[in-house]
């Protein structure tokens, strides 16, 4: 077993379990700190379950984003949408048989990465050419995009540009999933993007990322209007004298 | 035109968003609130000396009690969606006053002190120490935001700058930072009943008063009770309906409303005020108290509903948080069990037709309708969302009949601060006031062009009070402010129905 595949294998273990502990630790984080007051951004609707739809139309539709800035939502769309494509086509390096649905998506995954990396072109040069977003952006802000294009750049040249030993990397992939180390293709972009994609879920949890998550866990959008009918009493609000 | 010792911007033909001015408003204050002010609510009167970590312990407390504060520290991306969507921003230009700033105000000490990132590589993510200068910078800052909401109706996570404000006006509190106005008044709350420190014999006259004025308008006896046990309905309406202009006007009409429908109510000495202030500081335990009041009150008078009056973030506080604060209120009758809007409960008659009404006398006004942002963007009216919208359009078209919107992105969720809510309707804020009214002055100054608009109708006494004042400036009458209410009184017959 190469020094190169130990390192990377081990890289991707500690940064899977950043991930996943640190997202995880947030997101408890957030589910049990109380939410003392009823606080929708109204109009809202009457019943969690629709409020359980305007959250979902946030995730999926981008709504208030919308609402908000047409530039904004085309290049954020075109970012997430592209970059859910990309993951899903990717599961076909982590199964076998690949399932059939993933089979099919392969095209649209493959040529989704160009409506990623446009995306994250559009958002970055707003970062430039729009003085107000300008004065906002901190160098994490510009540096996560860099990440993100990295990404996004080293994955699509090993498809487009000069292609990578994909079967030994699927066994690699393979092996990681089942715990029977397989040898790494020590192909430079290769390298490159699997470093960038450990370093991404490593800071995941420490870093803007946690829009992700926080998004389900904000009051204005997932709380219902009804704060008339329902009482809403928090555990640490002082009770009614008798 | 009222002179100005600032440059009062221009009224644009169509919304321009600004070049940034960096620092333009930094010397724009409030003034402080005294030791004893701040004593009287239970916070100190001077700085700790070990303020610093108060302050941090306070940001830690708050973290772990408000799910909104905690989120929205991490949630931002910077992604800009709300950098033109603020009053205070389109009119001063000041990018500290873009909502995403304003909140890194706060957010740069989260991240220093609560995150690895922050705590690590302070300089890659925009993290810095609490100092005196920051501090400075939040008292500036944290009181130029009217805590309105607009721009967490165009955040993609819903992030509300109010709640961030509150979380620092919070803090800077427990430091003995707050403001004069604010905190001056949530103290004669406490001690007198009312943010005007109106006591219960100068009421008593006041309403007197009013009686004689509506007699000698109508030749009808139209009560304004004051402390009736027993009456049906207890109304909660702002202090400055008692005495100020335009809003006493719609006292009386409430008062029309409540006569010809033939319903018992009563006002109450103990609990003289809808206003809520411990809702702009952030303070739950000041707002309960406040709020503590009208309970008390409504089981002292034993009546069977509550009503309040034309208030902005009165309504919201009634509307959103009296069940939560002081409820269940389970001692109100079963058909009207939870506190109404004075709005409801006119639609409610006029749709019965227990109201009579003469439009034509609304005839010489041209009425547009500023939606309240308190009201707009945290309650509702009815039984369906945007009811708030619908309800006060709905009453001002049964009682006149000139009636236009102004632009779609104005109004209703997407409403315009009037640019004195939250807690900076004071003179020493008048900087502040009449360049955050701007974008609401585009947009009026629009319909008054294109439909000779001569009235603007509002449901919020701090509305009222900041037009009337600001209004002037842009060249505008103060006298085409006024209420719902006060159309409604216009248009009421009095006496042809009981």
């Amino acid at each position: 077993m190469s020094w190169l595949t130990v390192t990377y294998a081990c890289l991707f273990y500690a940064a899977t379990a950043m991930f996943v502990f640190g997202v995880g630790f947030r997101i408890y984080s957030y589910a049990r700190t109380p939410a003392p007051l009823k606080i929708p951004t109204t109009p809202a609707p009457l019943t969690p379950a629709g409020a359980g739809f305007r959250v979902a139309r946030e995730v999926v539709l981008f709504e208030s984003l919308f609402k908000s800035n047409k530039w904004i939502w085309l290049f954020g769309a075109m970012f997430h949408f592209g970059l859910l494509l990309v993951l899903l086509r990717h599961l076909r390096y982590f199964t076998e048989p690949v399932w059939t649905w993933v089979v099919l998506l392969q095209p649209f995954g493959k040529y989704a990465s160009f409506l990623m990396v446009g995306g994250l072109a559009g958002l970055w040069a707003r970062r430039f050419l729009v003085p107000r977003i300008r004065y906002i952006s901190t160098p994490s802000d510009h540096l996560m995009l860099v990440l993100l294009l990295g990404i996004g750049l080293s994955g699509m040249s090993m498809d487009f540009v000069s292609h990578t030993d994909i079967i030994s990397l699927k066994e690699f992939a393979l092996g990681l999933v089942y715990f029977d180390w397989q040898p790494l293709p020590a192909d430079p972009p290769l390298l490159v993007h699997l470093f960038l994609v450990a370093t991404l879920l490593a800071i995941f949890p420490i870093s803007k990322l946690l829009h992700a998550p926080g998004v389900f866990f904000s009051p204005t959008r997932n709380q219902a209007d009804n704060a008339r009918e329902q009482q809403h009493v928090t555990p640490w609000a002082p009770k009614l004298e008798p | 035109m009222a002179q100005a010792k600032f440059e009062v911007p221009k009224l644009k033909p169509y919304p321009v968003i600004p070049v940034l001015k960096e620092n333009a408003m930094a010397e724009v204050k409030s003034f402080p609130a005294n030791a004893g002010i701040q004593q009287a609510l239970g916070f100190p009167g001077e700085l700790p000396e070990d303020w610093h970590d108060v302050a941090i312990a306070k940001m830690g407390e708050l973290l772990d009690k408000y799910r909104s504060f905690r989120v929205y520290m991490d949630t931002c991306v910077h992604c800009g969606a709300c950098t033109d969507k603020c009053h205070y921003f389109l009119g001063t230009s000041d990018p500290n006053n873009m909502p995403v700033a304003r909140q890194d105000l706060l957010r740069k000490v989260y991240r220093r002190y609560f995150t690895f990132a922050g705590k690590y590589f302070p300089k890659l993510v925009g993290a810095e120490d609490l100092t005196r200068d920051v501090l400075d910078q939040w008292y500036t800052y944290f009181h130029q935001c009217s805590e309105c909401r607009r721009c967490s109706v165009f955040c993609p996570y819903g992030i509300d700058t109010a709640e961030v404000t509150m979380a620092a006006r919070e803090i800077l509190d427990t430091v003995s930072v707050g403001t004069k106005y604010t905190n001056e008044i949530i103290g004669k709350v406490h001690k007198i009943g009312n943010n005007l420190g109106l006591p219960g014999p100068a009421l008593e006259d006041t309403l007197t008063g009013l009686e004689e004025d509506i007699k000698a308008d109508t030749g009808v006896d139209v009560r304004l009770p004051i402390d009736v046990k027993g009456a049906e309905v207890l109304l909660i309406t702002p202090s400055a309906d008692f005495f100020a202009e335009p809003h006493v006007d719609s006292l009386i009409g409430y008062a029309k409303v409540f006569h010809q429908a033939g319903i018992s109510w009563t006002l109450s000495s103990h609990a003289s005020e809808a206003g809520n202030f411990g809702l702009f500081i952030g303070n739950y335990e000041q707002m309960r108290k406040v709020a503590m009041r009208i309970r008390e009150a409504a089981l002292d008078l034993g009546v069977k509903r509550i009503v309040v009056g034309e208030c902005g973030h009165a309504w919201r506080v009634a509307y959103s948080f009296w069940n939560t604060l002081i409820g269940p209120l389970d001692f109100l009758d079963k058909r009207y069990p939870w506190p109404q809007h004075v709005c409801e409960v006119t639609w409610d008659l006029i749709q019965r037709g227990a109201l009579t009404l003469d439009k034509e006398a609304n005839d010489h006004r041209i009425i547009t309708f500023h939606d309240s942002c308190n009201v707009a963007r945290a309650s509702r009216m009815g039984n369906m969302p945007g009811g708030q919208f619908f309800i006060p359009r709905a009453i001002i078209k049964s009682v006149a009949n000139h009636f236009h919107d102004m632009a779609p992105d104005t109004i209703e969720e997407k409403t315009f601060c009037c640019g004195g809510g939250g807690g900076l309707l004071t003179d020493d804020l008048m900087e502040v006031r009449v360049k955050g009214a701007l974008p609401r002055m585009e947009a009026l100054k629009q319909v008054v062009d294109d439909h000779g608009v001569n009235f603007m109708a509002l449901i919020c006494a701090i509305c009222k009070s900041q037009f009337t004042k600001v209004v002037p400036y842009y060249g505008f009458d103060m006298s085409m402010i006024g209420g719902v209410h006060q159309l409604v009184s216009t248009a009421i017959q009095l006496g042809t129905k009981q």
